[in-house]
């Protein structure tokens, strides 16, 4: 791939490839500060749901119509796409899901059912998403596992000093995120993984936060798992997958039942197909896939090194000019984070700021961020979150550092 | 500054979240209930007192939370005290529709409560607005004892 400097891209006009940039809200221009909740799409990705659905929509891996085969294609087309986006070695390593939580979901069901007995323990952190954090809890529940958590330390980062007591033989699994979507905190997901192995654990990645940020290559960071969805990577809603490495996905019993994973079925007994096919029962989101695709090309063209330099940018400079005003607290390390940053501020509780923001135009988070034990962690019962992506400017940030000290002056 | 704005926070809900009225402690309360808005993180502990006839003799609360949570409560505790069980509830319905815009009245009997009228633009709001209403509607109910009430039922 060729990769350019962020320095050299004209972020004015891949800015312009994203139609809802221009909308407004409340009368004012609209400033997004939400993609960590989920990104904008650019016109390739809606034009090509739009030629799926015009000249390619039908169900695939049945019809032995023209349709149907331009269809099964294109959506395995979109599984190799996905692999190489990750560097997996093979697309039968990729299944493709709703997104992260059923990616997540799917790992707890099939593996952990399988493998999972009780006094075994999952590892997780302090840090995770609920989405994973409730597919364990469900699972423990279950089978008696038991779940322990590496803390979190007041800068936002890892405790990784306990790391060597909490990974004992009796651990599983270690599942984390890769980077906090709370926090913006990078975790060193290489390190970690091979910690894990070091003692024989599978390691499971959350990577919402992070594909379509930086480059990501499986077998580099040396995780047995990844989870992603593709809304918050310019993709469609309804689509993201699951990354197993072979030798573990062929392992796993079915996950769904249904049409699309069989190989022959009596009304007794049923085989089943071959990883991937096994796990994606009933008709996929073959539009979703095909959407992924072409928002993986899409971020390609403009190169992930180029779009992580420009978000930190960002990141860096919102929390930069964030501490300036009164009685604010910024969350998470302050060298490097990912594309967004999380605070609180004397003046306003996070949903009357979020809501004075909106009057203005400016989209931002406020709440838990589906992080409640991380919230209880730092005392607080949530932040307000402004995310960014490769489409967000400079001058956003400042007229969002306006804009809160307009709060400021109201609330006060 | 923005109407809308300044309509949901009128300076009397910004003065009653920043100085909240009966807020404390009420040592021989009949009922306590904790009220929370778990999307938000809006709490409220609401503590009242009943009359021989089953009326608020006297109502407290704290808590935490957004402007919109506290200011409602903080309201609403003055609104309520020595109020008939009657009174209370027929202005609880007369308050919900205030903010939900059931009803484009405001009617007189809800006095200083009007000024939260201007929640009804900001829909995700109104379980702000409600959550002392919904420990107070509890209270009632429960009459004695400890309860807990939540803005998404489990």
């Amino acid at each position: 791939m060729h990769k350019i400097a962020a320095s050299t891209i004209d972020w004015d006009a891949v800015r312009g490839d994203f139609p809802i940039l221009r909308e407004r809200a409340h009368g004012h221009p609209l400033i997004y500060l939400d993609s960590a909740a989920t990104s904008q799409k650019p016109r390739a990705v809606i034009e090509a749901l739009r030629n799926f659905y015009e000249h390619e929509n039908a169900n695939v891996h049945r019809g032995l119509h023209t349709l149907s085969t331009r269809a099964t294609e294109a959506y395995e087309k979109a599984r190799r796409r996905v692999a190489e986006y990750i560097g997996a070695a093979s697309a039968d390593e990729i299944v493709f899901t709703r997104g992260t939580t059923e990616s997540i979901n799917l790992v707890a069901q099939a593996w952990g059912g399988k493998f999972i007995r009780q006094g075994d323990v999952i590892l997780l952190t302090v840090m995770e998403h609920h989405s994973n954090l409730v597919p364990w809890q469900l699972l423990a529940e279950r089978t008696g596992a038991r779940l322990r958590f590496v803390p979190v330390l007041d800068d936002g980062t890892l405790d990784l000093d306990q790391l060597s007591s909490l990974l004992t033989p009796e651990v599983k699994l270690f599942a984390f995120t890769y980077i906090s979507n709370s926090l913006g905190t990078i975790n060193p997901v290489a390190d970690l993984c091979a910690k894990a192995h070091a003692v024989g654990v599978l390691a499971l990645v959350d990577a919402a936060q992070s594909v379509g940020h930086l480059p990501i290559n499986v077998r580099e960071l040396g995780c047995d798992f990844l989870a992603f969805s593709g809304h918050k990577m310019c993709g469609p809603t309804g689509i993201g997958a699951l990354y197993a490495r072979a030798e573990i996905l062929d392992s796993m019993p079915p996950y769904h039942g249904g049409g699309e994973m069989i190989v022959s079925v009596t009304l007794e007994k049923t085989t089943f197909k071959k990883a991937p096919h096994r796990f994606e029962a009933g008709t996929p989101n073959v539009a979703g896939a095909i959407g992924l695709a072409a928002a993986i090309d899409y971020l390609e063209q403009i190169g992930r090194p180029a779009i992580f330099e420009h978000d930190s940018q960002l990141a860096r400079y919102a929390a930069e000019r964030l501490t300036e005003l009164p009685g604010t607290r910024v969350f998470g390390p302050t060298d490097e984070r990912g594309a967004l940053v999380g605070f609180v501020m004397d003046a306003a509780h996070p949903h009357d700021l979020t809501t004075f923001a909106d009057q203005y135009g400016l989209a931002m988070r406020g709440g838990h961020h589906c992080n409640q034990p991380l919230m209880r962690r730092f005392g607080v019962s949530g932040t307000t979150r402004a995310s960014f992506y490769f489409y967000n400017t400079m001058e956003e940030i400042d007229r969002m550092i306006e804009i809160l000290q307009a709060a400021v002056r109201f609330f006060s | 500054m923005i109407p809308e704005i300044e309509e949901l926070y009128q300076e009397v809900i910004l003065d009653h979240s920043r100085r909240p009225r009966n807020f404390g402690e009420l040592p021989d309360a009949a009922v306590l209930v904790h009220g929370d808005n778990p999307a938000c993180g809006d709490e409220i502990n609401l503590a009242v007192k009943f009359d021989t006839s089953g009326g608020l003799q006297d109502i407290k609360f704290t808590g935490r939370g957004c402007a919109i949570s506290q200011a409602s409560a903080s309201l609403m505790t003055m609104k309520l005290k020595g109020k008939s069980r009657e009174e209370v509830l027929e202005m609880l319905h007369a308050f919900h529709d205030l903010v939900t815009n059931e009803t484009n009245e405001a009617p007189k009997k809800l006095g200083d409560l009007r000024v939260m009228r201007g929640v009804r633009n900001f829909p995700l709001r109104v379980k702000c607005a409600m959550l002392a209403w919904r420990a107070v509607e509890q209270a009632l109910e429960q009459g004695v004892g400890e309860a807990i009430v939540s803005t998404e039922p489990a």
